[in-house]
């Protein structure tokens, strides 16, 4: 019987690739959003029917059925755990270390010195494994919000603060000639065109950074927290052993991960409207 | 200007200002704990006394950098390596699963890279998926890997090469897919009236121009690798590793050694990134290409 479940789950997913197959062999926008769902439908169902076939026990893999069951057994769970980390601790610490790492950039702006300085330590930062500091910040900060946006704000200003700079240099040399025959004031040209200029690279710090501050928020957690937070319950419903629970988490965490992304690139496509990247 | 004026001058006189940052910085956390001392003792403490004491304090909220770097050196040279005390002792353990982990995960993410390019239906299918993936906190998930996979009789090294692996994968596939797909069509004709056979078509133009996007993708990778193999240190109990010396460090409230342990992962990602960076340059100077500087 579980073979046969697990069988057939092989042949539903062969079946649907081969679909797929035949699929992409067209064109069209539907295609570009149908293959990819096919694909991702295929291969839940491939999960269920193997995990229930070959009897796979909860505590190396659930079913996607027992996590949705999980899901929708502690609803009030989930979401207080989503906002200690999401809306109390990685949101703060986004916008203080995204908005320090602008407001440096722009401070060093006026010195060729200090920037020649900063941007290879600061793309060498960028790679260091900030992370780190966690335990440390959870012994500066305690156990609340507090340490988990502190770990947030470190390990968004680097990168923040690179592309910044880099995208500051970014206007082209005819454009600012033009501003300097205008007489443009430093700021005007700043804000003018230096700014609008420097967006997408912004934009493309600001987004890899919301994947950035769920992690540091995530991992903060495991150092110590109190009694809510995605990754201290990950922590603790490890030791218990309840996978289907830990997964439930995760599916919070990548949603709540997918539309932070989706929401600072729909903001970037509302500011460089105007850009080749987003016609 | 010379390089040295350019680039090393600036570069050093941040560094010090990062240091005398961090000297202030000790100074300002550690002192209200001497003047708690001294309140205790019902003694007046002195600010040239008071900026002394900081600057040694056995359990510290923030070592100053020479204490760091005494321990640091402590640690390193003056301990047998093989010995558990040694930082080279962890740094040898976490690196040995940075790189089996490396391995792994950019040679699989060559091969599905080159999978998405050569079968449409394949790109189609997955390419979404590994770019939503890179906005989920996979690193989240590690802990939980490490369980499993300890449930599964895998454990130590492997285990924690596979979150490495796991990390460094998705980078590797997306810019080896843009970058086997980078030669245009002028390219590509050109080949074609050659008779070039598609094995030759990818060894001769597609792999060589692919190189320049994979580079950087391999940096990251390899800092996220690292990141990967100590977060997998930190669940297990392991024995050794930066991660395990970080997570003692912590319980036992021995702040020195997280710092140097911080840094000393520091020091490791620097030089890996470094040797990338090196090899960069290298492959691309002896392809005939401008090296980027960045």
């Amino acid at each position: 019987m579980g073979g046969l479940i697990a069988g057939g789950a092989v042949g539903l997913w062969l079946g649907l690739w081969w679909l797929n197959i035949r699929l992409s062999r067209r064109h069209g926008r539907w295609v570009r959003v149908l293959v990819p769902g096919l694909f991702g439908l295929a291969l839940l169902l491939l999960w269920e029917g193997l995990v229930r076939g070959l009897g796979v026990p909860a505590v190396i893999l659930p079913a996607p059925s027992a996590i949705a069951a999980a899901i929708a057994a502690r609803p009030e769970m989930l979401w207080a755990d989503f906002v200690q980390t999401v809306i109390r601790s990685v949101l703060p610490g986004y916008a203080m270390g995204c908005g320090a790492a602008f407001l440096v950039a722009l401070a060093v702006d006026r010195s060729p010195f200090l920037q020649r300085g900063l941007l290879p330590l600061g793309t060498l930062a960028a790679a260091l494994p900030i992370v780190g500091i966690a335990p440390i910040m959870v012994m500066w900060f305690g156990f609340d919000w507090q340490s988990k946006a502190a770990v947030v704000v470190a390990m968004v200003f680097f990168p923040v603060l690179v592309n910044t700079m880099q995208g500051l240099k970014a206007a082209d040399r005819l454009h600012l000639d033009l501003m300097a025959t205008y007489g443009a004031s430093y700021w005007q040209t700043l804000f003018r065109l230096r700014l609008p200029a420097a967006a997408p690279f912004v934009f493309g710090g600001l987004k890899l950074c919301t994947t950035l501050a769920l992690i540091g928020a995530i991992v903060a957690e495991f150092f110590g927290t109190p009694t809510q937070g995605i990754g201290f319950r990950i922590s603790t419903e490890i030791g218990r052993l309840a996978l289907d629970t830990v997964w439930a988490e995760i599916a919070v965490a990548a949603v709540a991960g997918s539309v932070f992304f989706g929401l600072v690139a729909a903001i970037e496509r509302a500011v460089t409207f105007w850009h080749p990247s987003q016609r | 200007m010379s390089w040295l004026s350019r680039t090393a001058l600036p570069v050093l006189a941040v560094l010090a200002a990062v240091v005398a940052l961090w000297y202030a910085g000790a100074v300002l956390l550690n002192a209200p704990w001497e003047r708690d001392q001294a309140a205790r003792a019902g003694t007046e403490i002195g600010l040239a006394e008071l900026v002394a004491n900081t600057m040694h304090q056995d359990r510290p909220v923030l070592p100053a950098p020479h204490q760091v770097a005494a321990e640091i050196w402590e640690t390193t040279a003056e301990k047998r390596i093989t010995s558990k005390r040694s930082l080279v002792y962890h740094a040898s353990i976490t690196l040995s699963a940075t790189l089996v982990g490396f391995a792994l995960g950019v040679g699989l993410g060559m091969l599905l890279a080159i999978g998405i390019v050569h079968n449409r239906a394949m790109g189609l299918s997955v390419m979404p998926w590994v770019i939503a993936s890179q906005t989920v906190p996979i690193l989240a998930v590690a802990p939980m890997i490490i369980v499993v996979l300890y449930n599964l009789g895998v454990q130590g090294l492997l285990a924690k090469a596979a979150i490495s692996a796991y990390l460094s994968f998705f980078p590797v596939v997306v810019a080896m897919a843009k970058g086997l797909r980078a030669p245009d069509r002028m390219a590509l004709d050109l080949m074609a009236t050659w008779n070039a056979s598609p094995a030759q078509v990818f060894w001769k133009l597609r792999l060589p121009a692919a190189l320049p996007y994979l580079f950087p993708a391999l940096k990251v990778a390899i800092s996220i690798a690292l990141v990967g193999a100590i977060i997998g240190e930190l669940p297990t109990g392991s024995q050794g590793g930066f991660g395990a010396r970080m997570l003692n460090g912590s319980y036992y409230g021995q702040v020195l050694i997280i710092w140097s342990a911080l840094i000393g992962a520091a020091c490791c990602a620097a030089v890996l990134v470094g040797l990338i960076g090196l090899i960069e340059r290298l492959v691309l100077k002896a392809m005939g290409g401008r090296a980027w500087a960045g």
